[in-house]
């Protein structure tokens, strides 16, 4: 684990990470749970209601079964049925897995949530709370038991190239041995930082947006110095869309 | 190196959808065949490669963040090795598993045992040298009074307080029992330190009692009284304190060179089972509480009732000592 990521090195050697979830997500996640247990209580004491004509006794003593039932087997259930999620946590985007990056087992996820007794200790989930404040790898006391790690789930989209760099022109092209020294003398992160702006630029207000891409381009520019023609008419913006694209479509030729 | 993003995505995007598809469909429960199987780890492979080449890419974290989370949740199909069951049966479980694996950590239920047995002691010895000492040592509202006439009161005055809320009262002993006895198995999280006070408490309490009605002369009413539902009772607090051990010994790892993590995952299963077990017993206990132990003479007799505790107790050693015992690794 590295900050507050889990890493996972594969057997291939490739290396995954998942972000972990923190104390603050995972108590709005089981606010959103007692919330949930407490709606579902009141609506099974509607069905056992009826059974007040029978007797009351029986109804009462079902009525304190059940809410003791949903207190555990809510979270025991739904982490089961649902891979590690439960009503809050599906909400707040995150998701219980197996501290190793596997499947969960069901002694896992009915361990976790037995140690819940402890975690809850003495109110508010204090201890659970310190425990996932100050372990590296955000768990509580029934996570280390159970050896699971509760992670950030995030649903990203397929990864499609900006629009903005399907250009039809680019003045830049017309001298590529500019080009492949602009190639050359480019780090990734550079370049990645450069193509991150691009994507990410309609999310961006519009003075912090002429002033990062006005950044952006006097960087690139120290680095080689186009003709006066190439730039002419181009906005710092412009020019760094083009420049992402001389760094990200290899050394084709010019397009028209 | 810098790579061509955009033939990068349009070459392998498809595979990806693929792979995104798939793993949808597991995760709705869907059982891969063989060529499904096949064909998911040539596509967790083949991302994870590409994974690998787009790491040396740092900033395009949109990119790099949907790969990882392909490859992590493919990783988690592929190289989950762990024994799965094909179904869950609760006859199995419970006639074959749980007295397995009681029998398997008898030695961590033998120390909860000596624990609850070492507070008893403590219990009845602080009340022989300080009678005063009851409502410290049990301060339960219907514990502290005298014994001599709460006898009276229970045999004159037969389940007045009880009457028309017997099943209210056994499902609040059931859950109270099951959350005391959780809580006892929680703390093995302590390296077994709470535990240890909690059954040695426990065992206070139960000593002091039998002590004060022993001393009273009101033997036969405590056997009557407590046999039938606490000879279930009491053991099933036992075995979650036998859990709590087993928990608190993989923690300690002695003479385990494993890692922590390791101990802990292969003490799960037998924690999970105790816990279960637990459960079970104490729903018995509650039943027997509510509708058997709190009636006495003159409505049961106390010989009747110590007798069907005496056969409660044997049936529980039989089933703990000997039931799936055939076939039983060793």
């Amino acid at each position: 684990v590295t900050g507050r990521r889990l890493t996972v090195r594969t057997p291939e050697g490739i290396v995954f990470s998942w972000p972990l979830a923190g104390p603050v997500s995972r108590m709005l996640a089981l606010l959103i749970d007692f919330v949930c247990i407490g709606a579902a209580f009141l609506v099974l004491q509607q069905g056992i209601a009826i059974l007040q004509i029978v007797s009351a006794d029986w109804a009462t003593g079902i009525a304190v079964i059940l809410y003791f039932v949903l207190q555990i087997g809510y979270g025991i259930a739904c982490e089961w049925l649902w891979r590690g999620q439960t009503i809050g946590k599906r909400v707040v985007h995150i998701r219980v897995i197996d501290g190793e990056g596997l499947r969960l087992a069901p002694g896992q996820v009915i361990l976790r949530n037995l140690l819940r007794a402890v975690d809850s200790l003495p109110l508010f989930y204090a201890v659970g709370g310190v425990s996932c404040a100050v372990t590296r790898h955000s768990q509580r006391l029934g996570d280390l038991a159970a050896n699971t790690v509760v992670i950030r789930h995030q649903q990203a989209a397929t990864p499609e190239l900006s629009e903005a760099l399907r250009l039809r022109y680019n003045s830049l092209r017309q001298w590529p041995h500019l080009c492949a020294r602009l190639r050359q003398r480019s780090t990734p992160e550079e370049a990645g930082a450069a193509l991150e702006a691009i994507m990410r630029r309609d999310e961006i207000d519009a003075g912090p947006r002429l002033e990062l891409f006005g950044d952006l381009a006097r960087h690139f520019q120290g680095k080689v110095e186009f003709p006066p023609e190439a730039l002419d008419g181009l906005s710092s913006e412009q020019y760094i869309r083009d420049v992402v694209q001389v760094l990200f479509e290899g050394s084709s030729t010019a397009r028209s | 190196m810098i790579i061509d993003i955009e033939r990068f995505f349009t070459r392998n995007r498809l595979h990806w959808q693929e792979l995104e598809k798939l793993l949808d469909r597991l995760d709705a429960g869907d059982k891969p065949g063989y060529a499904e199987a096949r064909r998911l780890h040539y596509l967790y492979e083949r991302t994870s490669a590409d994974l690998a080449r787009l790491s040396t890419f740092a900033a395009e974290s949109d990119a790099g963040t949907y790969l990882s989370g392909l490859v992590g949740r493919a990783y988690a199909e592929i190289y989950e090795t762990r024994r799965r069951k094909a179904r869950f049966s609760p006859r199995r479980w419970f006639f074959r598993e749980f007295p397995r694996t009681f029998r398997r950590h008898i030695g961590e239920f033998t120390l909860a045992v000596a624990l609850t047995l070492a507070g008893s002691g403590f219990g009845a010895f602080a009340l022989a040298i300080d009678i005063d000492a009851k409502h410290v040592l049990m301060p339960f509202p219907g514990l502290e009074g005298d014994p001599g006439e709460r006898v009276h009161r229970e045999e004159t005055e037969p389940n007045k307080n009880l009457s028309g809320h017997r099943s209210t009262f056994s499902a609040e002993l059931m859950t109270h029992n099951m959350r005391v006895s959780f809580f006892t198995l929680a703390l093995g999280i302590t390296w077994g330190i709470g535990s240890v006070l909690m059954l040695f408490y426990n065992g206070v309490i139960l000593g002091a009692v039998a002590f004060d009605y022993v001393r009273a002369g009101y033997t036969t009413f405590l056997l009557g009284w407590l046999m039938p539902h606490g000879v279930i009772e009491i053991p099933a607090i036992l075995v979650a304190g036998q859990a709590s051990f087993v928990l608190a010994g993989a923690l300690f790892g002695r003479g385990d060179r494993r890692p922590r993590r390791e101990r802990l995952r292969k003490a799960t299963p037998a924690v999970v089972t105790l816990a279960g077990g637990t459960a079970v017993m104490l729903v018995w206990a509650g039943i027997v509480e509510s509708f058997i132990s709190q009636y006495h003479r003159p409505v049961l007799p106390y010989e009747a009732k110590i007798a069907f505790g005496a056969v409660e107790l044997l049936l529980l050693v039989a089933f703990l000592g000997f039931s799936g015992r055939k076939d039983e690794p060793q």
